[in-house]
């Protein structure tokens, strides 16, 4: 009975183009200004870290000095060096990393290419387990590397074939600031949406190339980037083991509740045994929060665009309501045709599911053209000046979703009249006729 | 075939209750041509519509090929509907958006049957009627007589042992009424159960029984017994006689 629905519905929708188009046209509206705004807010408040997110978090101790404290106040969402590499030697979780961004100048031994900077990252050896990189080729460096201050570096695909034509470059050196370091590993592409785990140096978008042991960038003096808080005198080395400045991110992995659970009494122990050798002054303060929730902390999700979705949410709810009303009249105008079916063997839930399949047939033909029009939407959404505006694009989860909200609408739009028309009295229709 | 026993419809609002029928208890058996008079507002039509099953009645007994149709779902009222019965409208009812084939089709596709056995069945009807030629046809290029006997196809594609008209010459003219009736009597003579509610007495003078309707009480006029037993239905029946 299906096909003999549809083609109903074709029938019946052919009957009215105007009436159609009106329809259609709404659905389309609706569903293009929502999934416009909802593909923003997915790219935005996405999992960088699916299946894992939960078990990975940030850590935030309070160093700062007495001075200015109010109680009930967060802590800086930045670290310390002291406290990192303490925390790091500790080896409290089951992996731990702290880094910063920096940049570096390449000086590349290829004929014809002129040194260049890349944006990286200084960190430890877990970050790349813990954060699931993809290497190409080689591994991370390990933690002897980190404790050496070894000469080596991971660099992305990227970067491996500019500098020498390849990805298989491990084994290579590259130079900078006149140090030479040895390519230990490669990474395939990887952008993690949002740039969470530092978002001091842009949200999204942002493509690190190289990759050096912490404690090797500060040997060679690397340059830094992303902010820094300073609350006391630190001899004009901001960087410095014991500078009062917090400007790094530390990030563990603890793989079960009970872990967190441990750890975060272990920064309590740490923050208390700290205030007692005096480098702490406020009482302790310690947060640690999984990659979502320090996401939602950070607010990362721009609150113009979550104020854009609700407007278009409700928009598509304006959208729904008129065509409640537009499909209440078409199909109560065909009350005659209901009750001669319902005389020749129709029953209610026949004609209940014939209307229920012409309204989703609105709903195919809307979430087509809405598709468009979210095409169309996310095209203007590039234009904007944002760091996400590049990331705007349909993938197929939202493709998908475009289509599941079109026909949801529209069916959920054709519920009530397709109940109200199959409770039509035949008997009066067809004396009325 | 058909067997109503003390049937009464009331409808109810909520200030007033109308009696539309009064314990009225009509059989018509197998191979029957049957004609349901009555002053407007007597009741025909509602009796129309509870044995078309299209509305359900408030009390008594009402029997269908066997099947007692009290308490029956709004499913098993339409697949009964669909199998049993034939319906032709005073005012034809075909689907003006879909050709005469397409119209024919309508029950047939309620009833599930194949492709190729409604293909037949269509053709058949359509063939009987004398319409085969314009099944491509739309029903707004027919005269009335020519809609009133695709109306009758369409009821009978289907084969169902009864059929049910209201005022099927209503809109037609004499001599396409004459045209329609003995179609009707043809499929009558087939062995198709054939009533017919009407005004008009030349009609109902082409029946094989008379049955009289007034204020929901029914008479059998042909047979001049009472069909009901209450004493004010006999009084009724005994003004129907005097009138």
């Amino acid at each position: 009975m299906i096909g003999y629905y549809l083609d109903l519905a074709r029938r019946s929708l052919r009957r009215n183009v105007a009436l159609t188009v009106l329809m259609i046209l709404a659905i389309a509206f609706g569903v293009g200004a929502s999934m416009t705004t909802l593909t923003v807010m997915h790219v935005l408040g996405s999992d960088p870290l699916p299946g894992k997110s939960q078990h990975v978090y940030a850590v935030q101790l309070e160093p700062r000095q007495a001075r200015g404290y109010t109680p009930g106040e967060q802590p800086p969402w930045q670290m310390t060096r002291f406290d990192s590499e303490a925390l790091w030697k500790a080896k409290k979780a089951d992996r731990q990393a702290f880094m910063t961004g920096g940049n570096a100048a390449l000086e590349p031994q290829r004929a014809g290419l002129s040194p260049f900077f890349v944006e990286g990252r200084w960190t430890t050896a877990d970050f790349f387990p813990m954060f699931r990189v993809p290497f190409l080729a080689g591994g991370p460096w390990s933690e002897q590397d980190d404790l050496s201050s070894a000469r080596v570096a991971v660099i992305a695909k990227s970067l491996a074939e500019k500098l020498f034509g390849t990805v298989d470059a491990v084994g290579k050196t590259i130079r900078t600031e006149k140090h030479e370091l040895r390519i230990v590993g490669v990474i395939d592409a990887w952008t993690p949406t949002p740039h969470f785990y530092d978002l001091s140096t842009g949200s999204y978008g942002v493509t690190e190339l190289l990759y050096v042991p912490f404690s090797t960038s500060i040997e060679l003096k690397l340059d830094r980037s992303g902010s820094m808080n300073c609350w006391g005198d630190h001899d004009g080395d901001s960087t410095a083991l014991n500078a009062p400045c917090d400007w790094l991110q530390m990030w563990v992995e603890l793989d079960s509740p009970a872990k967190a659970d441990a750890y975060r009494d272990y920064l309590v122990a740490y923050s208390t045994e700290q205030r007692k050798a005096g480098r702490f002054q406020r009482p302790p303060n310690v947060r640690l929060r999984d990659v979502m929730e320090w996401l939602e902390y950070r607010k990362v999700v721009d609150q113009d665009a979550k104020l854009q979705m609700y407007v278009a949410l409700g928009f598509l709810i304006v959208c729904l309501v008129n065509t409640v009303g537009l499909l209440l009249t078409k199909f109560l105008r065909r009350s005659s045709e209901i009750g001669v079916r319902r005389a020749l063997g129709a029953s209610k839930r026949s004609i209940f599911m014939q209307l229920l399949i012409e309204a989703g047939s609105i709903g195919v033909i809307g979430g087509l053209l809405g598709l468009g029009l979210a095409y169309l939407g996310l095209w203007a959404v590039r234009q904007m000046p944002a760091d996400y505006a590049e990331l705007a694009r349909l993938d197929s989860e939202m493709l998908l979703t475009t289509f599941a909200l079109a026909i949801a609408s529209s069916l959920l739009a054709g519920l009530l009249p397709a109940w109200r028309a199959c409770q039509i009295t035949p008997a009066i229709q067809l004396k009325s006729h | 075939m058909l067997k109503m026993k003390d049937v009464t419809k009331v409808y109810r609002t909520a200030m007033v209750e109308t009696h539309a029928l009064r314990e009225l208890s009509i059989e018509v058996r197998e191979g029957e041509f049957v004609a349901v008079t009555g002053p407007s507002g007597s009741g025909k039509t509602t009796f129309l519509n509870i044995a078309g099953l299209l509305e359900e009645h408030t009390g008594g007994q009402y029997t269908l090929d066997g099947v007692d149709v009290k308490g029956l779902g709004d499913r098993d009222r339409s697949k009964l509907r669909n199998e049993k019965i034939g319906f032709v409208f005073q005012s034809f009812n075909l689907i003006p958006d879909l050709n005469l084939f397409d119209n024919v089709d309508v029950p047939l596709r309620y009833r599930g049957f194949a492709r190729g056995d409604r293909k037949a069945r269509i053709e058949k009807a359509l063939e009987r009627v004398g319409l085969a030629s314009r099944m491509r046809h739309y029903p707004a290029e027919l005269s009335g007589g020519q809609q009133q006997r695709v109306a009758i196809a369409r009821a009978i594609a289907g084969d169902p042992k009864l059929l049910l008209a209201d005022e099927p010459t209503g809109n037609l003219d004499s001599a396409m009424a004459r045209e329609v009736m003995q179609l009707l009597e043809e499929l009558n003579a087939q062995g198709t159960v054939v009533v017919i509610v009407t005004h008009d007495p030349e009609i109902a003078a082409r029946t094989q029984r008379n049955i009289h309707i007034v204020d929901g009480v029914a008479t059998d006029l042909d047979r001049g017994t009472s069909l009901v037993k209450t004493p004010a239905t006999v009084k009724k029946i005994e003004e129907v006689r005097a009138s």
